[in-house]
């Protein structure tokens, strides 16, 4: 049995994975919800079924040429804090996190790929990329599943397409979707009127880890929400299309903020670095909200020197389950709030205060 | 007979629509029916009840017509179940509730109908039932237009795809 803490790639690596426009788009990702025919879906299934479609889909996902060299396990076999790791980087679901005993994932090597087994359905596949490459990743999962098909036997309607537990995935399958920083958007206020354009659009938008969860550190999930009745290039073009615009809000929103209340930029930023570097007892919450402050510092070059990388690797490693992981001893959350400071002061120690940029007057 | 909303006072306001070849209806007590805006039962669609019940309104309005509490045959699941989780059981079950669910996905989602990718074996015989479903289409409207050549035409092509023409009887003159 592999070890998933040898297994995943170190925070830094990760950290250093780059793609087009990823200073706002720090992910795409394809999913594609399938389940096989005969067979009750996992949420109503008896354990002994769920246990025999593990049993058929894991060998059928790890044979697949991209699985070649892949983590492969039953969730029961994970210890909760492996379980919130997987988590903390997105490639489980919390809901995901939560199943045992007939439940599995498999995720291959350069985590491009991640297979939820028995979740809400009986598949769960997913191919994921740093920054835009939305078409890439659906052309990615679209291969994927059609070589899965040449040997799994999915339920599916000529009328409503591939049959999911929950009607809101009937059809496609499909939800593909965007982790995009939104600092700019959330200082100048307009991420409401742009959250309520875009929901008009039928997407969905959506915090940090998914449905029903904040936007912590200004990082938002934008998705499409309706799988039935457009096809599956539609909804890729049209994810494309709003992202795009997105994009342009977000520059856009960062040069005004700039233009017009550079002190308030600057006095944000500023005391989030402040804080980060000096705290000797920081919440995972905050931490995450002022990071995304420094970032957006790094963004401006606000702090010569610095990469984007370093504080994307600390977004990683200031969570709960990542900080725990480098521990031998098992920590309360305030103890865990110290350690996280100590080790931030430490890592931003060689990373000068901010300087003022002159504001760009009549420019 | 009891309000299908409040389930208190007696009906005295009775829809009835057809859709399709399926028919729906509805009965309301005077103040739900108020309430709810249905003064011009010609103006309301019975689709739209979905949107006013909540999930799977349309099998619980048949359930109070004195339908049996509906099950999968394959799974066991129940509306009950549904109500709850909002999920279903199996594959099957989008048989089993195919009414009830109709409107939902109506309201949910862009189209009723599956465009887009389809597992490889079964790509033939898909588009052969929309080749067949449109030419049936294609058919109904030559009728309609007395275009009886067209007809004929029409019927000989659905003939040698292998399915007898459903359409109206009368084409053999």
């Amino acid at each position: 049995m592999k070890d998933i803490h040898t297994f995943l790639a170190p925070p830094a690596e990760t950290a250093r994975r780059h793609g087009p426009h990823d200073r706002i788009v720090m992910s795409s990702r394809v999913r594609l919800a399938r389940n096989l025919k005969g067979a009750a879906f996992p949420g109503w299934a008896k354990k002994p079924e769920r246990m025999k479609v593990l049993e058929i889909i894991r060998p059928a996902v790890e044979s697949l040429p991209e699985m070649k060299d892949s983590f492969s396990e039953a969730m029961d076999n994970l210890a909760a804090l492996d379980k919130q790791i997987l988590v903390e980087r997105h490639l489980i679901s919390r809901e995901h996190a939560a199943k045992n005993t007939g439940s599995g994932v498999v995720l291959n090597r350069e985590e491009t790929f991640c297979v939820m087994i028995n979740e809400e359905d009986h598949l769960r596949m997913q191919a994921l990329r740093p920054g835009l490459q939305i078409r890439q990743v659906w052309n990615a999962i679209d291969r994927f599943d059609s070589e899965l098909e040449k040997t799994l036997d999915y339920a599916f309607d000529n009328e409503l397409g591939y049959l999911t537990a929950c009607p809101t995935n009937l059809g496609t399958g499909i939800r593909v979707s965007a982790m995009l920083h939104l600092p700019g958007l959330v200082l100048s206020e307009q991420i409401n009127p742009i959250i309520q354009s875009v929901n008009k659009l039928g997407l969905a938008v959506r915090g940090l880890y998914g449905e029903g969860t904040e936007a912590l550190g200004n990082v938002f999930q934008v998705s499409n929400q309706m799988t039935l009745g457009e096809s599956e290039t539609v909804i890729v073009e049209r994810l494309e299309k709003v992202l795009g615009q997105i994009i342009e809000h977000e520059e856009n929103g960062r040069q005004t903020l700039l233009e017009k209340k550079p002190k308030v930029v600057f006095n944000h930023i500023g005391r989030a670095y402040g804080i980060l570097a000096n705290a000797h007892s920081i919440s995972s919450k905050e931490t995450m909200n002022l990071l995304s402050l420094l970032r957006l510092g790094v963004d401006m070059e606000l702090f010569p020197g610095a990469q984007r990388s370093l504080v994307d690797e600390l977004f990683l490693t200031t969570q709960p389950a990542h900080l725990q992981k480098q521990l031998s001893d098992k920590l309360s959350a305030e103890e865990r709030d110290l350690i996280r400071a100590d080790m931030l002061r430490d890592r931003l120690k060689n990373v000068s205060r901010p300087i003022v940029k002159p504001p760009n007057v009549g420019n | 007979m009891l309000c299908t909303i409040c389930k208190e006072k007696p009906a005295t306001v009775h829809l009835t629509q057809i859709v399709g070849d399926k028919m729906q209806k509805l009965d309301l007590c005077e103040d739900c029916a108020k309430t709810k805006g249905i003064n011009d039962p010609t103006a309301f669609s019975l689709a739209d009840a979905d949107k006013l019940f909540g999930l799977g309104a349309s099998q619980e309005i048949e359930q109070a017509a004195g339908g049996a509490e509906l099950k999968c045959a394959h799974c066991g699941f129940s509306q009950a179940d549904f109500k709850k989780s909002g999920r279903l059981g199996c594959p099957e079950c989008y048989k089993t509730f195919a009414e009830g669910l109709a409107g939902l996905l109506k309201t949910m989602h862009k189209g009723t109908r599956h465009v887009g990718k389809s597992p490889e074996s079964l790509r033939a015989s898909r588009e052969d039932s929309d080749r067949m479903k449109s030419l049936h289409k294609k058919l109904a409207k030559a009728v309609e237009a007395e275009d009886f050549e067209q007809a004929a035409a029409l019927r000989d092509e659905i003939k040698q795809a292998g399915e007898r023409p459903s359409g109206p009887k009368n084409l053999t003159r």
